[in-house]
């Protein structure tokens, strides 16, 4: 295995030093002097890099099995180390669902062949995604998988009997239920955020109320019975403001907001372009504001991604008619940086918290992934240099699919290099 | 004026004036024994509805027709939203036809601003009415018939100070936004009137005043315009019951007794007697329902003919 000597690289924006990679864990930091040199040194200028952990993201639809025109496990996870993450945990909502020990299997097994991430399984909360009957869950929990955050994400648990049961159920395995909130009659064919433009553009309102809803009645639930809940891409002013209340009580909730809400806002469905249709829906500059003080005070936990590639096909309509969703895992830590570094609300090391650490503590993969840069641990690195810009060419993405909503937009930083255990899956800045 | 017609947001006031006088000048030509021009001879309109609408469509023929355009009647298959014939394809199978003019009515809003934009066609796009978004040539179809009645006598088509009511389920209805943007520009003062539940967030931004209260309102007004209310509503939770709606929000012969004498009564159609309008209402001298379809045909042949750049006077050289 080759050993990575990089030079001179900022760890978290620190002051420049050397950091080793060696047999697959962080050998050593600082003077290099005295540390023994074989031939299979490869070294690293590291001069102007940030290195940080290997990013976690918590919310990556891969789209295998069932829509393996749109994404693969290979594909998604290539586009993922392209975007300096080390783990992405896989959305359940694919053809077949997520909703036994099989399908986790599958997907678990698919992330080791490629070799690019890993690739945590999320698991089905109900069968089906259909919101009637609990998936097996202890199934999943004891499979290879090992899975440990279940979701029907792009389906709400909108029961609350189901819900409540779900969280009380996830206990026995240290599980966590990540809810999408949005209440399904408030939103029936919606299409855009509710507000003035959507009533002028005819574009039926999918309003706020329909996520805040959910939180607030989740965020009790979990309180009474206990439970670890995880909320999906906040996208309101009022669900940070229902999500901060709920951590004052003490309730154990975590939430992650998405690049594309922390960046993107509502005014963009006037060009009734379906590349900017999403669910939950871009939303006001207010609430994007709302977003950004959330995650930078820590109401917000994380950043996730929603990485949701769609073919061209289905974007290439009318608004209508197109599906939900854009990519993100390659775009993430730019968009982190021009929203959060660049603005003054977070340092690197707030970074590495946001889309590190934490996501990997919410699904408790942290014995292995979102672990501190320091000597032993495992060398899960990503080296990026935030001084870089790139204008987005969906041609260039690592993804089968096209849908960026950042097209032809000039972004901060790029990722240079990212380790797995100290293999390079990317290197100056080409996917290995 | 803009190489499309999307939304009627499109037209300066400048704009809509154009239409209406060159509309004005070419309904004369309904009242003559020849009623073609050569102005679009060897220009190719399609009409290419996406949803039933036969009454637009005929309107839309007949208006290309009188100008000495060819028609194509192309009447897709459901749409994408039903996985029929997809926007785009359609798109380039007209772009390969050499369509000058594409006339699109769709269930989607944005549909035609899509068409417009997307690349797909290089022809001009006139909205026939998209989802629950606009319907740019009824808006200035009943604009003109309001001209012709309430207008005044200035050179110019002009509504200043006239005051237009607009009634019925404003949520759902493409009539309604395109008339208020519409009005507005021409000058009018326009109260869109419905229960609450049938206004859409974000009204209070809109250049009208809004009102839940009809009988407060029509008194004043110099035209009230009902829109269609569908059954359906109902389900939706949008109004407990028909009769409730009539009885709150319809108009009757007891209402039309409040209005001005020179008060006209509109309907885009197709009307729902009974539910927003009762027979007597609208068969009664106040109402111009009638007038606004031969109108649409003369507004129509003005969009198409102005858009599609008829370099020579609309009216004379005639065949
Ligand atoms: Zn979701």
């Amino acid at each position: 295995m080759t050993t990575y000597w990089i030079k001179n690289v900022s760890i978290l924006g620190g002051q420049p030093t050397n950091l080793v990679l060696n047999e697959g864990r962080i050998g050593h930091i600082g003077d290099l002097r005295g540390v023994s040199s074989d031939d299979g040194v490869e070294e690293i200028d590291g001069t102007g890099l940030i290195a940080l952990p290997g990013l976690v993201d918590l919310h990556t639809h891969l789209r295998e099995p069932g829509r393996e025109d749109a994404e693969t496990v290979e594909s998604g996870t290539r586009a993922a180390a392209m975007g300096g993450f080390t783990a992405v945990h896989a959305m359940a909502n694919t053809e077949p669902v997520a909703d036994t020990a099989g399908v986790v299997e599958q997907v678990w097994r698919l992330g080791r062949e490629a070799g690019y991430c890993d690739v945590y399984p999320v698991g089905a909360v109900t069968v089906g995604l259909a919101g009637q009957q609990l998936a097996e869950l202890g199934a999943m929990a004891d499979s290879a998988a090992r899975v440990r955050v279940f979701s029907d994400d792009g389906k709400c648990v909108s029961d609350a009997v189901l819900m409540r049961r779900a969280l009380e159920y996830v206990k026995a395995f240290d599980g966590v239920v990540a809810q999408h909130a949005q209440e399904p009659r408030l939103t029936e064919g919606a299409q855009m955020n509710e507000g003035e433009l959507s009533g002028r553009l005819g574009l039926a309102g999918w309003p706020a109320v329909a996520e805040e809803a959910i939180i607030a009645r989740d965020v009790l639930l979990a309180e009474h019975v206990g439970s670890r809940l995880h909320v999906c891409h906040v996208s309101t002013a009022g669900s940070v403001e229902l999500i901060r209340w709920a951590k004052g009580k003490g309730v154990q909730v975590t939430a992650e907001a998405c690049p594309h809400h922390l960046l993107l806002t509502d005014d963009l469905a006037a060009t009734y372009d379906p590349i900017y249709k999403v669910n939950p829906p871009l939303r006001s500059t207010a609430d994007a504001e709302a977003l950004r003080a959330g995650l930078a005070d820590g109401t917000i936990d994380i950043v996730a991604t929603d990485h949701a590639p769609h073919p061209l096909e289905d974007k290439d309509c009318e608004w209508a008619a197109a599906a939900f969703g854009m990519l993100g895992l390659e775009t993430a830590l730019s968009i982190v940086q021009q929203t959060m570094v660049d603005t003054g609300l977070l340092d690197w090391a707030g970074v590495a918290e946001r889309m590190s650490y934490a996501p990997a503590r919410i699904g408790r993969v942290s014995d292995v992934q979102g672990r501190p840069i320091v000597a032993g641990e495992p060398a899960n690195v990503v080296l990026y240099d935030p001084r870089a810009t790139r204008v987005v060419d969906p041609a260039e993405s690592q993804s089968l699919s096209r849908n960026t909503p950042y097209r032809g937009m000039e972004l901060p930083g790029r990722v240079v290099a990212t380790f797995l255990r100290g293999k390079a899956t990317v290197l100056d800045g080409k996917i290995q | 004026m803009k190489r499309h017609l999307l939304s009627t947001a499109d037209l300066s006031r400048d704009d809509a004036e154009l239409i209406l006088a060159t509309a004005a000048e070419l309904r004369e030509l309904a009242d003559r024994p020849i009623k073609k021009l050569p102005a679009l001879r060897g220009r190719t309109v399609v009409n290419l509805f996406f949803e039933d609408s036969t009454r637009t469509r005929i309107s839309f023929e007949a208006a290309a027709k009188r100008l000495s355009a060819d028609v194509i009647n192309f009447a897709a298959k459901g749409s994408s939203l039903s996985k029929g014939e997809s926007l785009k394809d359609t798109a380039l199978t007209l772009e390969a036809m050499g369509a000058d003019a594409v006339v699109v009515r769709h269930g989607a809003s944005g549909a035609p601003h899509r068409l417009a934009h997307s690349g797909w066609v290089r022809s001009n796009v006139v909205n026939a009415g998209d989802g629950t978004h606009e319907h740019p040539t009824q808006a200035l179809l009943d604009a003109f018939t309001m001209v012709r009645h309430l207008g005044g006598s200035g050179a110019k088509p002009s509504l200043d100070g006239r005051r237009v009511v607009i009634v019925g389920d404003v949520l759902h209805s493409r009539v309604a936004r395109s008339n208020a943007l519409l009005l507005n520009t021409l000058g009018a003062e326009v109260t869109l009137v419905a229960p609450p539940t049938l206004l859409p967030v974000g009204v209070e931004s809109w250049p009208v005043e809004t009102s839940y209260d009809l009988d407060a309102v029509i008194p004043k007004a110099d035209a009230v315009m009902m829109l269609r209310v569908q059954r359906e509503r109902m389900s939706g939770g949008f109004f407990p019951t028909a009769r409730e709606y009539s009885r709150r929000y319809g108009l009757d012969g007891r209402r039309m007794a409040t209005l001005q004498d020179h008060t006209i009564v509109m309907h885009p159609g197709p009307m729902v007697r009974g539910m927003e309008i009762t027979a007597d209402v609208a068969d009664s001298d106040r109402s111009v329902i009638v007038e606004q379809v031969t109108n649409g045909v003369a507004v129509r042949m003005a969009v198409l003919y102005l858009l599609l750049g008829g370099s020579e006077p609309a009216v004379g050289g005639e065949e």
